[in-house]
C-alpha cells in the first residue's frame, strides 16, 4: 500500500514537473486556457477525477491532432455503413480526402451485395456554383445516382461553402424525396466549420440516422438475445470478429452502428432489446435517443482487450438473464481464452515494464490502455482528440459541463416517447436489480480518468510542442496516434501505433484481435531497427571533428 | 520524330457525360500550395479556412511521404464564417511566429474564406503595419480556393505567389532559376545533381527534396530541414533565366513569366523530362545556357538507357496503356511510352484544361489514330473507356488499384499520391536515370503479370 502511494507521489511529481515545462513556453493567455486542458491525474476514493477542460475550440495556429464536423459525420459515423450512397456536395478535396481514408471495411452479406464504400462522389463544386448556388448540380448528382445505383438511401453531405451560399441541401433531399418516394434522401449540415471538432459531426450524424431512418422499417430477422452495438466502426476488421465471437454466444447482432452495416439494419434497430456502446464520444445520442423513444436500455461496453471483452460478453448476457446463455458465454470465454492466454504470457515476458502513450479518438486512448494492461505495459500519458469531459471525468458531469457558444450551435434533438412503439424493455424493479446484482451501469460511463492512475498525465487536444515534451521527458516505449504524428514521433527514434488505421492491420478488437495486439506491439518495441537512430559519430563524439573532412 | 499533326481519335460520348464527379483524378488546390510551401527553407504553411482543411490534407501528403508535415490552420469558426477571419489569422501568424521562429509563413486560402470573400492581402498589411519595427517571417499569399482548378493550379500559384512577394531586381546575375513542378523528392535531388555537374548556381522552387524525405533525427527538429532558402528566392529577379518545367506553363501566368515581364529573367518552358525525347531537350537546354558539353556520366546513362529499350522492345512493343494524373505529367509519359513501343491509348486528368490534347499530342509520333485523350475526367469516366477500348497496362498513382483490381492488369506506380507501397517519394521518374527506373519497372510489370497468369510460366525472357 505504501509503496503504491509512493509509486503515485513519484508519478505525481513527474507528471508536474512536465506540465509545467509544457505552460512555460506558452504566453499567459495561450497557458491559462492549455492549464486546464493539461491535468494530472489524481484519483480520490470515491472514483472522483479532477475537473479537465475539453471540447473547447483549438487555438489558430497552434497545431492540432483534430478534424472537422464534415470528418466526423461523412468519414468517422456513416462512412462504414456500405449501402447507403453519399454525395459530398462542395469543391473537390473534401470527396477526395474521404475517400476510403478510414480503412473500414465490410462485408456484403451475399456475393453481390451493394458496396458503395469504394466510391466517392462529389459534385465537384465550381466557382459558377460557388456565385450561383449549387443546388441544380447537387440535385442532377442525386439522379444520376439514383440512375447508376438504384440505391436503397442516400446522405447529401454539406462542406464549407455549401451553408454560405445559401444551398439548402435538406429542402433538396425533401424535393427530390418526392420525385423518387422509393429512395429515403437526406442531408447533413456538417460545414467543416461548426463546432470545434469532428465531434460535431458525429451528433449532426446521430441526429439525422435517428430522425430519418431508425424506425422506418418494422420487420426484422428473428433471433435470441437481439442487440445492437453503438459506436463501433470495424476498423482493420474488428467488427467481423465481433459478430464471430457473439455468434458462438448465441446472441443475435441486429445492428451495429456502424461497423458492417446496411441501411435496413439502421431502419430496424428499434426493435432490438438492448443497446451497447462502445465510443461513448461518437454514439451516445443514439443510445439516448432510442431509449427515450423505444425503451432500449443502454449501457458501455468494451470489445478491445481479452479481459475487457470477457467483461462485456458476460453483461450482456447477465442482462438478458437466461441461464443456458451465460453458460454458454462462460464455454465461450473459456475456450478463447485459452488461446489468448498462450501468446499474452510469450509477449508480456518480452514487454513488461514498458511504457506507453495514447493520445488519439473520443474513447481509444481509453479502450487501448487494456491491451498494454494485459502485456504488463504502462499507459503513463492519455488524452484525447475530440472528446468531452464526460469522456474523461464521467457522464456524472454532464449536468454541469457549460455550453458554449460551438456546442450550442449543434442541434439538440427533443425525443419524446413514441405512442405507439414505446416497449420498456425492463420494468423499473428489474433494471434496479440488475443494476444493484450486476453493477450494469446503466446510462454511465466512468470516463478515461477514474480508471488510470493518479499520477497519470492527462491532456487534451495535444499539440506538436507538447508532444515533444511528452517525448523528451517520458522517453516512452511507444507512442499511439495517427498518421499525422507517426512519422514526427517515430524521427525521434519512438514507434507510433495508429489506432485510427491501425496501420493497415488489425483486427484488435475480441479474443483474436488481442493476440494480433500483442504481437504488433511486440514487434513494434522490441525491433531492432531503432538503435540504428544514433550513427556512430554520434555515439562517440570525440570522434566527430577529429578528422579535416568533417570540419 | 516529333510533330503537331497527329490525327486524334475524339471520343464520341459514348457514356452519358456525368455531372458529378464519381471518385475524382485530382486534389483540391490548397494541398499544391502546400506542398510549395513546405519546399522553402523555414517556412510553415497556414491554411486560411477550417481545421479540417490542413488536417485533411496533412493526412494525405504524409500517407505518400511518410514524413512529419506541419500545415497549421486559422481554424475558422461558425463566428468567423459569418464575421471574417482577421482576428484568426492574426492569432495564427502571432502563434506560428512565436512557436516556430520561421523564415516565412505561406498562407494559402481555402473554399471557406474565398466565398465569405475574406480580403488576406489587406489583413497582411494590417498585420505589418501593426507589427512594424518588429521582426517577422516573411509572409507569402496565395489564392487558392478549392473550387477553382486542381492541386496543380494551387501548386503553381504558390510558386508564383512566392516569387511576387519575394523576389527582387538588381545586376544581372549567371544564376539560373528552375520551377521543376511537383515531382518527387528523388526527381528534385536528380535534377539538382545534373544542374551541379553542369556547374550552374541556381535557385530551385520549391525544393522539398530532403524536407519531405529527409533522415531520422537525433534531435528533435521543429521544422524538417531543407528546402529553398529565402535569400536565394530573394535574388530570383537577378537571375539569367528561369526553366520551368511542364508544357502547360507556356501558356499560363507563372512566376516564370511574371520574372520575365518583371526583371527580364527569360522563360524557358519544356516538358517533364520523361524518355529519352524529353530528356534530351532538356540536357540540350542546359548545354546550351551553360556553354558545357553534357557530362560522360549522363552520355553513358543515355546509353545504358537505349541499350535496355533495345533488350526489353518485345515485352513492351504494342501493348497499350491507361495513363492518369497531372496533365504535363501524363505529356511526358505519353511521349515515353510512345518512344518505347506502348500505345498511350488513353491519357488522362482530372483538371479541366482545353490545351491538354494539344499538349499530350505534340510529344507523340505520327500515325496513332486510337489515343483517347481527356480532361476532366475521373476514375469512372476511365473505367469505361478502358473496357471498351482495352488496355495492357496502368500507369499512375495509387488510386489507379481500383482500375487494376477491375480490369486485372498490373499497375506501375509513378506520380501522387502513393499511399498503398512505401516509398513513393523516392520514385525517380526523370532525366535518363528515371526513365531507366520506370523502362525496368513497367517491362517487369508485364513481365510479372504473363509469369502470373499463365499455367506453364515463363522462367527466361
Amino acid at each position: 500500500m505504501s509503496t503504491n502511494s509512493n509509486i503515485a507521489q513519484d508519478d505525481t511529481a513527474v507528471a508536474q514537473e512536465v506540465r509545467e515545462l509544457i505552460l512555460k513556453k506558452y504566453p499567459a493567455k495561450v497557458a491559462r486556457k492549455r492549464a486546464k486542458q493539461i491535468i494530472v491525474n489524481q484519483i480520490e476514493d470515491n472514483d472522483q477525477a479532477p475537473e479537465i477542460m475539453a471540447n473547447t475550440r483549438t487555438i489558430p495556429g497552434i497545431l492540432t491532432m483534430r478534424g472537422c464536423a464534415y470528418a466526423g459525420c461523412k468519414g468517422v459515423v456513416l462512412g462504414p455503413t456500405r449501402d447507403i450512397l453519399q454525395i459530398t456536395h462542395g469543391p473537390i478535396g473534401c470527396g477526395f480526402y474521404s475517400w476510403l481514408t478510414r480503412r473500414n471495411q465490410t462485408r456484403p452479406k451475399t456475393a453481390d451485395g451493394t458496396n458503395f464504400m469504394p466510391y466517392a462522389m462529389s459534385t465537384d463544386m465550381q466557382e459558377e456554383e460557388i456565385i450561383f448556388g449549387g443546388e441544380k448540380k447537387l440535385k442532377k448528382a442525386i439522379e444520376e445516382a439514383i440512375s447508376l445505383f438504384h440505391p436503397k438511401a442516400i446522405g447529401i453531405f454539406s462542406t464549407c461553402p455549401v451553408g454560405l451560399i445559401g444551398d439548402d441541401v435538406h429542402a433538396v433531399a425533401r424535393e427530390m424525396e418526392e420525385k423518387y418516394p422509393e429512395v429515403n434522401i437526406f442531408g447533413f449540415s456538417c460545414e467543416g466549420y461548426k463546432g470545434v471538432s469532428q465531434s460535431a459531426g458525429h451528433h449532426i450524424a446521430n441526429n439525422k440516422v435517428f430522425s430519418k431512418v431508425v424506425g422506418q422499417i418494422e420487420q426484422h430477422v428473428e433471433g435470441e438475445y437481439r442487440f445492437n452495438i453503438l459506436g463501433e466502426y470495424n476498423i482493420g476488421g474488428d467488427a467481423f470478429e465481433i459478430e464471430r465471437i457473439i455468434e458462438r454466444c448465441g446472441m443475435t447482432l441486429h445492428s451495429t452502428f456502424s461497423g458492417n452495416s446496411e441501411y435496413e439494419e439502421f431502419a430496424s434497430a428499434h426493435t432490438v432489446d438492448l443497446n451497447v456502446v462502445m465510443c461513448h464520444r461518437s454514439i451516445n445520442y443514439m443510445a439516448d435517443m432510442m431509449e427515450k423513444r423505444y425503451g432500449i436500455p443502454w449501457f458501455k461496453i468494451s470489445f478491445i482487450g481479452a479481459e475487457a471483452t470477457a467483461k462485456s460478453l458476460r453483461k450482456i448476457a447477465a442482462y438478458f438473464g437466461a441461464p443456458e446463455l451465460m453458460e454458454k458465454v462462460e464455454k465461450v470465454i473459456a475456450e478463447e481464452i485459452y488461446h489468448v492466454e498462450a501468446v499474452r504470457q510469450e509477449v508480456k515476458a518480452r514487454c513488461e515494464g514498458k511504457t506507453a502513450m495514447l493520445f488519439v479518438g473520443g474513447s481509444r486512448a481509453h479502450h487501448y490502455q487494456d491491451l498494454f494492461t494485459e502485456i504488463g505495459m504502462k499507459t503513463v500519458s492519455a488524452g484525447y482528440e475530440f472528446a468531452h469531459r464526460d469522456d474523461y471525468e464521467g457522464r456524472k458531469v454532464i449536468p454541469n459541463i457549460v455550453v458554449d457558444a460551438d456546442t450550442r450551435n449543434i442541434e439538440e434533438l427533443t425525443v419524446e416517447a413514441d405512442p405507439t412503439r414505446y416497449r420498456p424493455r425492463k420494468t423499473a424493479g428489474e433494471l434496479q436489480q440488475l443494476e444493484q446484482r450486476e453493477h450494469m451501469g446503466f446510462n454511465e460511463y466512468l470516463g478515461m480518468m477514474a480508471e488510470m492512475k493518479s499520477g497519470d498525465l492527462i491532456i487534451d487536444d495535444l499539440n506538436h510542442h507538447e508532444a515533444e515534451v511528452l517525448m523528451e521527458k517520458y522517453k516512452p516505449d511507444i507512442f499511439c496516434a495517427g498518421i499525422k504524428e507517426k512519422y514526427v514521433i517515430q524521427k525521434g527514434g519512438v514507434p507510433l501505433k495508429q489506432l485510427h488505421s491501425y496501420d493497415y492491420s488489425g483486427p484488435y478488437a475480441g479474443f483474436r484481435g488481442a493476440i494480433n495486439f500483442y504481437r504488433e506491439i511486440d514487434r513494434m518495441v522490441n525491433s531492432n531497427v531503432f538503435r540504428f537512430i544514433k550513427a556512430p559519430w554520434q555515439k562517440n563524439p570525440e570522434l566527430s571533428g577529429s578528422y579535416a573532412w568533417n570540419r | 520524330m516529333q510533330t503537331q499533326s497527329v490525327k486524334l481519335h475524339t471520343v464520341k460520348k459514348t457514356a452519358p457525360s456525368f455531372v458529378s464527379t464519381r471518385n475524382a483524378c485530382k486534389l483540391c488546390a490548397p494541398l499544391g500550395a502546400s506542398l510549395v510551401f513546405r519546399g522553402i527553407e523555414g517556412c510553415v504553411p497556414l491554411i486560411h479556412g477550417s481545421q479540417g482543411c490542413a488536417t485533411y490534407i496533412r493526412r494525405y501528403v504524409i500517407s505518400h511521404f511518410k514524413e512529419p508535415i506541419d500545415i497549421a490552420s486559422s481554424n475558422f469558426s461558425e463566428a468567423t464564417a459569418i464575421f471574417g477571419g482577421a482576428d484568426n489569422l492574426r492569432i495564427a501568424l502571432d502563434n506560428l511566429t512565436r512557436q516556430y521562429r520561421p523564415a516565412a509563413i505561406g498562407i494559402a486560402s481555402t473554399c471557406l474564406s474565398e466565398t465569405i470573400g475574406d480580403d488576406v492581402r489587406s489583413y497582411i498589411e494590417q498585420y505589418k503595419a501593426a507589427n512594424k519595427g518588429v521582426e517577422i517571417p516573411a509572409l507569402i499569399y496565395a489564392s487558392t480556393p478549392s473550387y477553382r482548378g486542381t492541386h496543380m493550379d494551387g501548386y503553381h500559384e504558390a510558386v508564383r505567389a512566392t516569387v511576387i512577394s519575394l523576389a527582387a531586381g538588381g545586376p544581372r546575375s549567371r544564376r539560373l532559376n528552375i520551377v521543376p513542378g511537383f515531382l518527387s523528392a528523388a526527381d528534385l535531388r536528380h535534377i539538382k545533381e545534373i544542374l551541379d555537374d553542369f556547374h550552374f548556381s541556381y535557385t530551385m522552387l520549391p525544393d522539398y527534396s530532403e524536407t519531405l524525405d529527409g533522415e531520422s533525427w537525433s534531435d528533435y527538429q521543429k521544422l524538417s530541414p531543407g528546402g529553398t532558402p529565402v535569400a536565394s528566392i530573394r535574388s530570383m529577379g537577378q537571375s539569367v533565366a528561369t526553366i520551368q518545367l511542364g508544357g502547360s506553363l507556356a501558356s499560363m501566368d507563372t512566376a516564370a513569366s511574371y520574372l520575365q515581364e518583371t526583371f527580364g529573367v527569360k522563360a524557358v518552358t519544356l516538358g517533364i523530362p520523361i524518355g529519352i525525347g524529353e530528356t534530351d531537350r532538356f540536357f540540350g537546354a542546359l548545354e546550351e545556357m551553360s556553354g558545357r558539353a553534357m557530362p560522360d556520366k549522363y552520355k553513358k546513362e543515355r546509353g545504358r538507357l537505349v541499350d535496355a529499350y533495345i533488350d526489353g522492345h518485345k515485352v513492351v512493343s504494342g501493348k497499350r496503356a491507361v495513363i492518369y494524373g497531372e496533365a504535363d505529367f501524363v505529356a511526358s509519359m505519353a511521349s515515353f511510352l510512345d518512344e518505347i513501343g506502348i500505345v498511350p491509348a488513353l491519357c488522362a486528368t482530372g483538371a479541366s484544361i482545353k490545351k491538354f490534347k494539344e499538349i499530350v499530342s505534340s510529344g507523340l509520333s505520327e500515325g496513332h489514330k486510337d489515343i483517347i485523350i481527356r480532361d476532366d475526367a475521373d476514375f469512372e469516366d476511365m473505367l469505361e473507356i478502358c473496357r471498351s477500348i482495352g488496355v495492357d497496362i496502368i500507369i499512375g498513382n495509387s488510386k489507379g488499384y481500383y482500375l487494376a483490381k477491375n480490369l486485372s492488369i498490373p499497375l506501375v506506380r509513378a506520380g501522387f499520391p502513393i499511399h498503398d507501397r512505401i516509398g513513393g517519394q523516392r520514385i525517380l521518374h526523370v532525366g535518363y536515370a528515371g526513365t531507366q527506373q520506370l523502362f525496368d519497372r513497367i517491362v517487369n510489370a508485364l513481365i510479372e503479370h504473363k509469369q502470373s497468369s499463365s499455367a506453364i510460366g515463363y522462367s527466361y525472357i
